[in-house]
């Protein structure tokens, strides 16, 4: 596989070398001379240097061919998106991957359809989550194109669910359970499923309606 | 008519002062607080002090309402991304923004994008002057 790599810092770097080492062919991009000369000393002609925002830049680096994917790793989210946006629009090339450093700039990479993106700081945030659930209802997957999230809720003492049949529910519209794992084993829910304090429940909503949920499954 | 401009350089704040002039009403948005000197003592306009791809800036500077937005800021991408956000996500009438890069400023304009590139702007008239030492 041919893989071009914009951004040579701790992600393009051993993005570059992992993916040298499993024998694909990668040429890498970076603007700043003092980390150009170190990818040099290593990577040889596989690294160019310059701003691979700019056209010419990725021609050299073969992007008229076109690559089988690109990677935007760069640590400037616009660079990124303007990265992936020529790529994909000028050139034809089938897949791109888009490293977000903000986080707060996903809805950005998301209205102008760059995806997929990958976050550390969103990562890791969705691990805290899940070790440390705030208000009780955790974040398992994102459906963006579907527009469409599936969370986990556990049913405690003290949840409005408690005892509730899953039918006489108001869940909020187009909410569904979509499975109740009870000492270990996963069921698909009906409606004359009663829920018992314990319950790990899986829920699809549309983003947005969290709240809705946790008030009808857990507390007012 | 409300305007929005984001980036108060040479360009951004004289573009401001003008429509201004004009009777628009003028929000102007910039990273730095400083940037607020170069509209002079005598700004009436709106400022808002934070980075243009923060959307509670966007809205805080009232893109929401606005009929036109240009965007002067010195980062090419960031006013490609700026720009497209104005056009896509707010549906603001008129967005109009500066690119220096003239590859970049003509696949742009190329996908619906107003762009003033100055950098062609400044070939085209080198040239042509020039040029005019031929027929001499």
């Amino acid at each position: 596989m041919y893989v071009l790599i914009a951004g040579g810092g701790k992600v393009g770097t051993n993005l570059t070398r992992s993916l040298l080492q499993a024998g694909h062919e990668v040429t890498l991009i970076e603007q700043k001379p003092y980390r150009f000369d170190k990818l040099e000393a290593e990577f040889e002609h596989q690294v160019i240097r310059g701003d691979a925002t700019e056209i010419f830049v990725l021609e050299r680096a073969g992007i008229r061919r076109p690559p089988d994917l690109l990677v935007a790793a760069t640590g400037d989210d616009e660079d990124n998106i303007i990265i992936c946006q020529l790529a994909r629009e000028k050139f034809g090339v089938g897949n791109v991957i888009a490293r977000i450093n903000d986080p707060r700039n996903q809805p950005y990479f998301d209205l102008l359809g760059v995806s997929p993106t990958v976050s550390a700081t969103g990562a890791i945030l969705a691990l805290i989550e899940h070790e440390v659930p705030e208000h009780g209802l955790i974040h398992l997957l994102e459906l963006r194109k579907e527009n469409l999230e599936i969370v986990e809720v556990t049913i405690d003492d003290h949840a409005n669910a408690k005892g509730k049949r899953v039918g006489s529910l108001r869940l909020p519209e187009g909410a569904r359970l979509i499975s109740v794992v009870r000492d270990g084993n996963a069921e698909i829910p009906d409606d004359s499923t009663q829920l018992q304090p314990g319950d790990q429940v899986l829920a699809i909503l549309e983003p947005g309606k969290e709240d809705e949920l946790r008030r009808v499954l857990l507390k007012d | 008519m409300k305007a929005i401009v984001i980036g108060s350089g040479r360009v951004g704040s004289a573009v401001a002062l003008q429509l201004q002039g004009s009777g628009w009403d003028v929000t102007v948005c910039d990273e730095n607080e400083d940037a607020l000197g170069r509209l002079g003592e005598g700004w009436t306009g709106g400022f808002v002090v934070g980075h243009g791809m923060d959307l509670q800036v966007l809205r805080e500077a009232g893109i929401e309402e606005a009929d036109a937005v240009v965007v002067t800021t010195d980062g090419d991408n960031t006013n490609l991304v700026i720009a497209q956000v104005a056009q896509k996500m707010f549906e603001v009438p008129t967005v109009i923004v500066r690119i220096l890069d003239p590859a970049r400023a003509q696949f742009y304009a190329s996908r619906g994008l107003r762009i003033v590139c100055p950098t062609s702007s400044a070939i085209e008239t080198l040239v042509g002057a020039v040029r005019e030492a031929e027929t001499v």
